[in-house]
């Protein structure tokens, strides 16, 4: 077990010295650190000397080597435009899309396990043959359709909810929350009813498909001759068990949803992570660029590094198979 | 003629026969082909040549609404391109970009599954790492980094006049690991079967055997994940030309055409996003069925247990 985790941290750490390589082979030969410092107006030789003094003129690994060490003490470099560190910059704004997040997963709890319990236990009732009809075409709806019918909808015809923002925020400990307010409210339901409607067809998919496994097993069979009542078997007996696959794809789908939230993000102009990244890809902001791909390589790794040796703990085949 | 007599022969064939679904999404998508590889004598208006439209004829609604015009049947967009023409357009470039990269990723996903397999050994412990980390990022986050990278690399008119092959390469280059997985598997499975070893013992060369005698019989899978790769593919496209890095506004495809649609939703030109919207969904739509009906028909566990 312990080599296992050796090895996970060692393969972590080599993951993210190739991803802060590409950062730093970014900001090397796209960005200029000069012009984010003094602008335009100063003269080359004037140039030469600052390069000179920020080590701009050492070889290729001094340099590299000078980043990964400053990376590792939190320092990305100033972001360009907001004229702050990138990391300052990248942490204000996740709470916006951390609490984007946690809506949607929520949502996605509350509809899909009712939804894919209800239809398979009903397989033949028309309300699942409409749950599941939703699903297959639901897979082919790119988010961003869904948040601009939800717009046109709700926004423009109805006028009902806000299309585009946070809204109200309150400040908690640094914490800029709209979960407070009745306006942040407001503002949070359309952005995450759309990013939910990326895995909803997924996960009614998932849980029916357990649910209707685990209704064929021997011991669902049992506690029925053992005449209990339907409601236990199906939400006692059966459900808890359709319940561990769920929360395995769960875990490994959160990472996903993620990577919708930038384009959720963009059609809600939600003041996120997702949305300052294709703000800083249209103002150039290299620096800021190159810390957003360092931070979303780092949880990412993080997450599946946690992931895989929980993993191990559980199963010893995930262990032995990396042996070899 | 030989291959056509055992074509009509086919299980494949039997089954599609008796799949409405099946038949519907087949003549749907062959339809979408045809118009698309066709564009330029189907649509009513070239819209990559400028003189062809005038901006005095944006936002015109569709035919059948107040202040439409016959001329342009579904209305026209913001800069008064026949909107029936630039969709036109646009699935030729979603449908060439899919196609495209799949083209790319089943190139580089083979030669990488097969040689992983066939080979095994470090190389192969090498690559399945590589892949491992990979699958480790969601294939959208590598998808929008590396064209964000890109366009900062050479410069938003660079970018825009290269935009379909770097977009096939960028959308390429995130799916490529499910190929390699898929392939490595099933030459795993191969590559200690008789016929494999009848060629070893008659001498013919390790290069040969991969690829003339294990690399067909492991393509049936490959077959059942391009399709479905397809429409991930046009699905990655229309998500990075809507965020503003795929394909530009002069020649858009459905994504760009929605992206620009959705500026003036607010205006009430709903049609602009509309109408793409739709066609895009379609589109997807028919693929996914047919991959997911390919699949039920090529899985021999599912028809013969």
């Amino acid at each position: 077990m312990f080599a296992f985790i050796v090895r996970r941290f060692i393969q972590a750490i080599f993951v993210m010295l190739i991803i802060s390589l590409v950062g730093f082979l970014i900001q090397h030969n796209i960005g200029d650190p000069v012009r984010d410092l003094v602008g335009e107006r100063v003269t080359p030789a004037e140039r030469e000397v600052i390069r000179d003094q920020l080590g701009l003129n050492d070889p290729f690994y001094v340099q590299f080597a000078r980043f990964v060490k400053k990376a590792g003490k939190g320092d990305l470099g100033l972001s360009f435009f907001y004229k702050k560190p990138a990391l300052e910059v990248i942490v204000s704004k996740a709470p916006a899309t951390i609490e984007l997040v946690i809506v949607t997963a929520i949502i996605l709890i509350i509809v899909s396990i009712p939804a894919g319990i209800y239809s398979a236990i009903y397989p033949k009732s028309w309300f699942s043959r409409i749950i599941m009809a939703f699903s297959t075409v639901g897979v082919a709806i790119p988010v961003f359709l869904t948040a601009i019918a939800l717009i046109y909808l709700f926004a423009v015809e109805l006028n009902w909810l806000p299309s585009y923002g946070r809204g109200e925020t309150v400040n908690l400990w640094g914490w800029e929350s709209g979960f407070f307010t009745w306006d942040g409210l407001k503002h949070l339901v359309l952005p995450s009813i759309s990013l939910s409607s990326v895995m909803l067809p997924l996960f009614i998919r998932l849980v029916r498909a357990e649910m209707m496994e685990v209704l064929e097993t021997e011991y669902i069979k049992f506690a029925w001759a053992k005449g209990l009542h339907r409601r236990r078997v199906w939400f006692i007996h059966a459900f808890k068990n359709t319940l561990l696959p769920v929360i395995t794809v769960f875990g490994v789908q959160l990472g996903i949803l993620f990577a919708f939230t930038i384009l959720t993000e963009t059609v809600f102009q939600w003041q996120g992570m997702g949305f300052m990244f294709l703000e800083a890809v249209e103002r150039s902001d290299t620096s800021l660029l190159v810390a957003y791909l360092v931070v979303v390589g780092a949880i990412f790794v993080s997450v599946n590094t946690v992931v895989d040796i929980v993993y191990g703990f559980v199963n010893p085949m995930v262990r032995i198979a990396g042996t070899k | 003629m030989r291959t056509w007599d055992r074509f009509k022969k086919s299980y494949l064939l039997y089954s599609f026969k008796r799949d409405p679904i099946a038949i519907i999404s087949f003549s749907v998508l062959s339809v979408f082909v045809i118009i698309s590889i066709l564009a330029p004598v189907v649509a009513p208006y070239n819209t990559y040549d400028s003189s062809t439209f005038d901006i005095m004829d944006g936002e015109t609604p569709p035919a059948w609404m107040e202040g439409g015009s016959k001329t342009f049947m579904l209305g026209t967009d913001i800069q008064g391109r026949d909107l029936l023409s630039t969709m036109i357009y646009g699935l030729r470039v979603s449908l060439l970009i899919g196609v495209g990269a799949v083209l790319f990723q089943s190139f580089v996903g083979i030669l990488v599954g097969l040689l992983s397999g066939y080979l095994g050994g470090k190389l192969d412990a090498f690559l399945m790492r590589l892949t491992d980390i990979q699958f480790s990022i969601p294939y959208l986050i590598v998808a929008i980094f590396t064209s964000a990278i890109f366009k900062l690399a050479f410069g938003v008119g660079r970018y825009a006049e290269l935009a379909v092959p770097l977009l096939i390469v960028i959308i390429g280059a995130a799916h490529w690991p499910i190929y390699a997985r898929t392939v490595r598997a099933s030459v795993l499975g191969e590559k200690n079967k008789e016929y494999v070893e009848a060629a070893r013992v008659i001498g013919i060369g390790r290069w040969q055997i991969m690829f003339r005698h294990v690399l067909p019989n492991t393509l049936t899978p490959v077959l059942v994940i391009s399709t479905i790769q397809v429409a991930e593919n046009v699905m990655s496209e229309a998500a990075l030309s809507f965020l503003g890095l795929g394909m530009p506004i002069t020649k858009p495809s459905l994504g760009s055409l929605i992206r620009s649609g959705f500026e003036y939703i607010f205006s009430g030109s709903w049609w602009i996003t509309f109408f793409p919207g739709v066609l895009l969904i379609i589109f997807i739509l028919v693929i996914l069925l047919l991959g997911d009906w390919l699949r039920d028909v090529l899985n021999p566990k599912l028809y013969k247990g």
